[in-house]
């Protein structure tokens, strides 16, 4: 009778345990989800309300770029990009524009250069703009969007005087410009990068020592540099878990290498350290832009390239520093007029792959901080 | 329209400046680097003779299939049955840490059909390497993941869109297209237009086409 009773006691204790302990919960986070930047689908595996595993489930945005580029001339394919990283239209055409040269051996004239470096660290401020005001926002911090949001439409503004487009804009061609610089982009620059100091000084008040902001990104979705490095992680949250490196220093292009500026970088590797690194490079690219408007060179804004582009055989890889992080090209041409592959090696893609490695263990609150914080934009994680 | 992908050819004689052809010297304000570029007029792929290659083909062996530089860029020719050791060698001998991109290129009409292609980088010596493995079409190429964790997403990328299979993969699975997908639209025998219709109808309820 003892034992029997023992037996059934035993039973519903560890019934019990399952039910307030040991079971798993797994939920989805997205795709239609606020804070997932898009169309993100995040299963969390859950422990209560800890994160102990997930997967995440991409391809909702997917289009064929890769593909489209196969049936495209090299001219046709330019605007497709914009439609990558579609809040960093310009540093995609640029990174498209000079892989496209460097397969066909030419090289854009000085002049565009220079213009072209403007205009894609205007591109980089409003890009990192876009992610502090939304990335607060997830946070709960509601004001800095409307901040951000406020000084990136100059630099919008500016986009539409060059070329009429504010977001796809198309801005650059291969060897070089289609636009000359009007007349007062020099003037327009100037009086932002004058404003823009103070400004970044505002959103710096607003967070940076906000002890609501401290708590919820310190030690948030650690990432060392040997595990960016070996997940591939490029941009700021590379640089903000310690390493020193970007690609306009590294293997400068455009017009990186006449101008000074620092690679700011973190020591921890937190969602903390990468919004310091990103604040500090919006203070870096204003000093870009400064420096780049003084001297504008004078001569022609594009190489002579012809009407119909014919790569020669052969194939090239080309990466700039976007503003998320390393977006390369990767070219094969078979000599006709449109590309035999275009392959694009996404940022957003890349880093979005360290996810599962930042999230484990946090609160599902911090998930959001986390996607925040990696700064992905879908449409180039899907393409 | 199917014509679309056929783009207009224009016949090169009347087309004096078409690039490619001739690399043309960019007008006025060229640079000095870019005129001696243009000067002469050297072919776009030499051979590979610098001390990596040497290196590389010193431990390898017949592995190497060929080493060149294809606009002053460095490519490897790997054979498949080395990759993961010369990889090994590449992360651990070389510093070349990054595994900044692993992608495909499909050659229907060549014996091995395709080209596995990973871009290296250094952050030790600054220096970019490009591998290129040529496969059969029913090969399966050991998973790189040991090595770059990188190349998790990637080489599912590559199985979703080229249909090559990673021997040893942790989560070989479809990652773009959904899972039930069928065909690998970046073969060149899948047409621009082509799609799962059957999917199409089934999950989205529309009759595919237009």
């Amino acid at each position: 009778m003892n034992i029997l009773a023992d037996t059934v006691h035993e039973n519903a204790a560890q019934k019990i345990g399952t039910l307030f302990g040991a079971d798993e919960l797994v939920i989805n986070m997205g795709p239609q989800h606020p804070s997932t930047h898009g169309v993100l689908r995040v299963k969390l595996k859950l422990d209560g309300e800890r994160v102990v595993g997930s997967e995440c489930v991409i391809g909702y945005l997917h289009r064929g770029v890769e593909k489209i580029a196969e049936n495209r001339t090299y001219q046709q394919f330019a605007p497709y990009v914009d439609r990558m990283d579609y809040v960093s239209a310009v540093s995609n055409g640029l990174g498209y524009c000079e892989a496209v040269e460097k397969l066909l051996v030419v090289e854009a004239p000085p002049r565009a250069r220079v213009i072209r470096t403007i205009l894609t660290e205007l591109q980089r401020i409003a890009s990192h703009l876009l992610w502090l005001g939304t990335h607060a926002l997830d946070i709960g911090a509601l004001t800095p969007l409307f901040y951000c949001m406020r000084e990136r439409e100059e630099i919008l503004k500016i986009f539409e005087k060059y070329c009429g487009a504010r977001l796809t804009t198309h801005a650059f061609r291969i060897g070089g410009l289609q636009y000359e610089a009007y007349d007062t982009l020099e003037k327009d620059v100037e009086r932002f990068c004058e404003d823009f100091e103070g400004r970044i000084q505002e959103y710096s008040d607003l967070l940076t020592g906000s002890s609501i902001w401290i708590g919820r990104t310190r030690n948030v979705g650690l990432l060392n540099s040997a595990d960016c490095i070996a997940l591939g992680a490029s941009g700021p949250v590379l640089r903000a878990s310690g390493v020193k490196w970007d690609l306009r220093k590294a293997l400068p292009y455009a017009a990186y290498d006449q101008y000074k500026f620092e690679i700011p970088v973190g020591t921890r590797g937190d969602t903390y350290d990468r919004y310091m690194v990103r604040l500090e490079e919006m203070r870096q690219s204003r000093l870009i832009c400064l420096q780049a408007i003084e001297n504008i060179p004078a001569g022609p804004i594009t190489a002579r390239v012809g009407k119909v582009l014919k790569p020669p055989v052969g194939e090239v890889y080309h990466a700039i520093e976007g503003p998320k992080g390393i977006l390369g090209y990767y070219i094969v041409s078979d000599g006709s007029t449109q590309p035999y592959r275009i392959r694009i090696r996404p940022p957003s893609f890349i880093n979005l792959q360290a996810l599962d490695k930042m999230i484990r263990g946090h609160l599902v609150t911090d998930v959001v901080a986390i996607i925040g914080t990696l700064d992905i934009v879908l449409g180039e994680v899907d393409r | 329209m199917a014509d679309e992908s056929k783009a207009p050819q224009s016949p090169e004689s009347s087309q004096p400046d078409v690039a490619g052809s001739i690399p043309s010297p960019s007008a006025a304000g060229a640079s000095p680097s870019s005129a001696a570029k243009t000067a002469a007029p050297a072919p776009l792929q030499i051979p590979l003779g610098n001390e990596l290659s040497r290196r590389y083909r010193e431990r390898f062996g017949a592995a190497i299939l060929n080493a060149f530089e294809d606009r002053k860029q460095s490519v490897l020719i790997l054979d498949a049955e080395h990759l993961l050791e010369i990889a090994r060698y590449s992360r651990d001998e070389e510093k070349f840490d990054l595994l900044e991109d692993y992608t495909a290129v499909d050659w229907p009409r060549r014996e091995k059909r395709f080209d596995l292609v990973a871009q290296l980088y250094s952050f030790t010596h600054n220096t970019h390497l490009r591998l290129k493995i040529p496969l059969g079409v029913d090969a399966q190429p050991a998973t790189l993941v040991p090595i770059w964790p990188a190349a998790n997403w990637l080489e599912r990328e590559i199985f979703d869109l080229f249909g090559i299979a990673f021997r040893g993969h942790p989560n070989l699975k479809r990652i773009l297209l959904p899972d039930e997908w069928q065909g690998h639209p970046l073969r060149k025998d899948y047409d621009i237009l082509q799609q799962d219709t059957a999917w199409v109808r089934e999950n989205l309820g529309i009759e595919s086409g237009q």
